[in-house]
């Protein structure tokens, strides 16, 4: 009975003390996230000027995701006012379709769909790109030739993401009520007079604020966290696989729990 | 001169370098050779500033670069070139582009000169006509010629040469090797090549510096080494598989990994 007793409370012991291990890794991965980006981000006005390399991550990432952004976009703006008719009609307020398409999209979806797209599509290839130039000793090379490889590679992805996603946010949200709008009037037989009347009145400066500020913080934590993962990958093949994967995972977590916190400001 | 005093680099319970004493004489050609895990890629990277060691410094003539801030290191290396072991070009860039990358970086000379420059470079390592090239279309040997070239863009005073020859044809590594002797001495370089390639190694350099499990164990001109008396350098020179220097690296025993190995049926005593 006592044997059985220790075995369970060492069990407990083992149990917790994983649980504290994780989280203390957790704590100092964050640390190291916001160490690694802090440092580059001072290097901003550092000579040489990165300007040429703002400008290419900003056009490989900002025109690279465009497509995906309108495509992801024109869809949830069509599902949005299908599913709001639908359950708008219940009530006898259809005329409200556009006011829920728009705070829908422009307070919530936009950021956040449009940071998944985003995480997807350009943070990914930004930590397996990272993450090679590690394996191949580029990021060494470069440190070699006097080229400080955090201000060269990190600081301009970082830069451009902040600035990227605020506007591919903007035309998802721009996209997504155009569409709404052509299944809502065109297709479900919505008065566009109420569709744009209704939106226009309902919609205040904070909820335009909230989504202008939930993409610009978005976009920062995806920069931080995909050149962070890319830039601490165990230099192999494998190493760089799994902090792709991972720079996935945590990005778009941090998007939602940031969500959850940034609406909580907002409401 | 190059100095590092009292060297050391842990990584875990392992001193991939262990407490070591090193000069590089301006303006020779020192080879730091070694069988594969002996430590000699670790210790050239912290004579190159690329890691911190554990313990000890290193000396650029009475700067010791471990406690230099970033702009001073920076500075440092615009004096430095290095040859890595994968050449480590960069990938997004042509061979042109990789070759002027030092010199867009850290001159202001017109592209006309630079051009020049280049095609001096590209010239010298027989490579000429192949600027347009990106790295992926590049063979081994030529990816080494072009990182050769870039190391050496900027005439720099010191090159570090990791494992040069290593995965090329002879012809191949003949060629690099020839190209470190004779850029060396032209130029008045000074060159730490780090090889396991000995014919190669005794050949070029002026001074060889012979590595065993993170410590060196000899060191002389290439003369010195070849009439060494000293067993593990006669083995390692000569390539014998027995000698001081066992080929398992297991401390364990083998009878006793086979015996406890789960799954595996242990004989009656």
């Amino acid at each position: 009975m006592s044997d059985n007793l220790i075995s369970q409370q060492s069990s407990a012991a083992e149990f917790f003390g994983r649980l504290g291990r994780y989280a203390m890794h957790g704590i100092e991965q964050m640390g190291d996230v916001t160490r690694l980006g802090l440092h580059a981000l001072s290097l901003i006005f550092a000579r040489p000027w990165q300007g040429k390399h703002f400008i290419l991550q900003l056009y490989a990432l900002g025109v690279g995701s465009l497509i995906i952004i309108i495509i992801t976009g024109a869809f949830t703006g069509m599902v949005l006012a299908l599913q709001g008719y639908y359950t708008l009609a219940k009530f006898g307020s259809e005329s409200l379709l556009g006011a829920g398409v728009g705070m829908s999209i422009i307070r919530e979806l936009g950021p956040v769909l449009g940071a998944f797209m985003i995480i997807g599509r350009a943070g990914s290839s930004i930590t397996a790109e990272i993450g090679i130039m590690r394996v191949t000793e580029q990021t060494d090379a470069l440190e070699m030739m006097a080229v400080n490889p955090k201000q060269r590679i990190l600081l301009p992805r970082i830069v451009a993401t902040t600035i990227a996603v605020p506007l591919l946010v903007s035309i998802f949200d721009v996209v997504g009520i155009a569409t709404g709008y052509v299944v809502g009037v065109e297709m479900l037989g919505v008065n566009a007079g109420s569709y744009m009347a209704e939106l226009i009145s309902k919609m205040e400066m904070i909820d335009l604020n909230g989504g202008w500020v939930k993409a610009v913080v978005f976009g920062f934590m995806i920069g931080m966290i995909c050149t962070y993962m890319g830039y601490r990958a165990t230099p192999t093949t494998e190493g760089v696989a799994k902090a792709t994967t991972q720079a996935v995972v945590i990005a778009s977590v941090g998007v939602l729990i940031m969500d959850y916190i940034l609406t909580s400001f907002y409401l | 001169m190059i100095r590092g005093e009292k060297l050391s680099k842990r990584y875990g319970d392992v001193d991939a370098v262990a407490s070591t004493d090193i000069q590089i004489k301006a303006g020779a050609i020192t080879a730091i050779m070694g069988g594969s895990g002996s430590g000699k890629t670790t210790l050239l990277r912290l004579l190159a500033g690329l890691d911190a060691p554990t313990t000890g410094h290193v000396w650029y003539g009475d700067e010791d670069i471990c406690s230099l801030n970033a702009k001073r290191l920076y500075e440092l290396r615009e004096s430095m070139g290095m040859l890595f072991q994968y050449s480590a070009l960069l990938n997004s860039l042509d061979v042109y582009d990789n070759v002027a990358f030092p010199l867009h970086e850290h001159t202001d000379l017109d592209e006309a000169v630079i051009r020049t420059m280049v095609t001096m470079k590209l010239e010298q390592v027989g490579l000429r006509g192949f600027e347009s090239m990106m790295p992926s279309e590049l063979s081994g040997g030529m990816a080494k010629r072009v990182a050769f070239a870039r190391a050496i863009a900027m005439d720099p005073k010191i090159v570090f040469f990791d494992e040069p020859t290593s995965g090329l044809d002879p012809i191949s590594a003949g060629v690099i090797s020839t190209l470190i002797l004779n850029t060396s001495k032209m130029n008045h370089m000074t060159s730490v090549v780090v090889t396991h390639d000995v014919s190669a190694g005794l050949a070029i350099a002026d001074r060889v510096i012979l590595m065993w499990q993170g410590r060196i164990i000899a060191e002389g001109t290439p003369t010195e080494i070849r009439e060494s008396d000293d067993d593990r350098v006669c083995q390692f020179l000569e390539g014998r598989p027995d000698g001081p220097i066992p080929f398992s690296r297991s401390t364990t025993s083998y009878i006793d990994d086979l015996t406890h190995r789960p799954g595996t049926v242990r004989m009656a005593s």
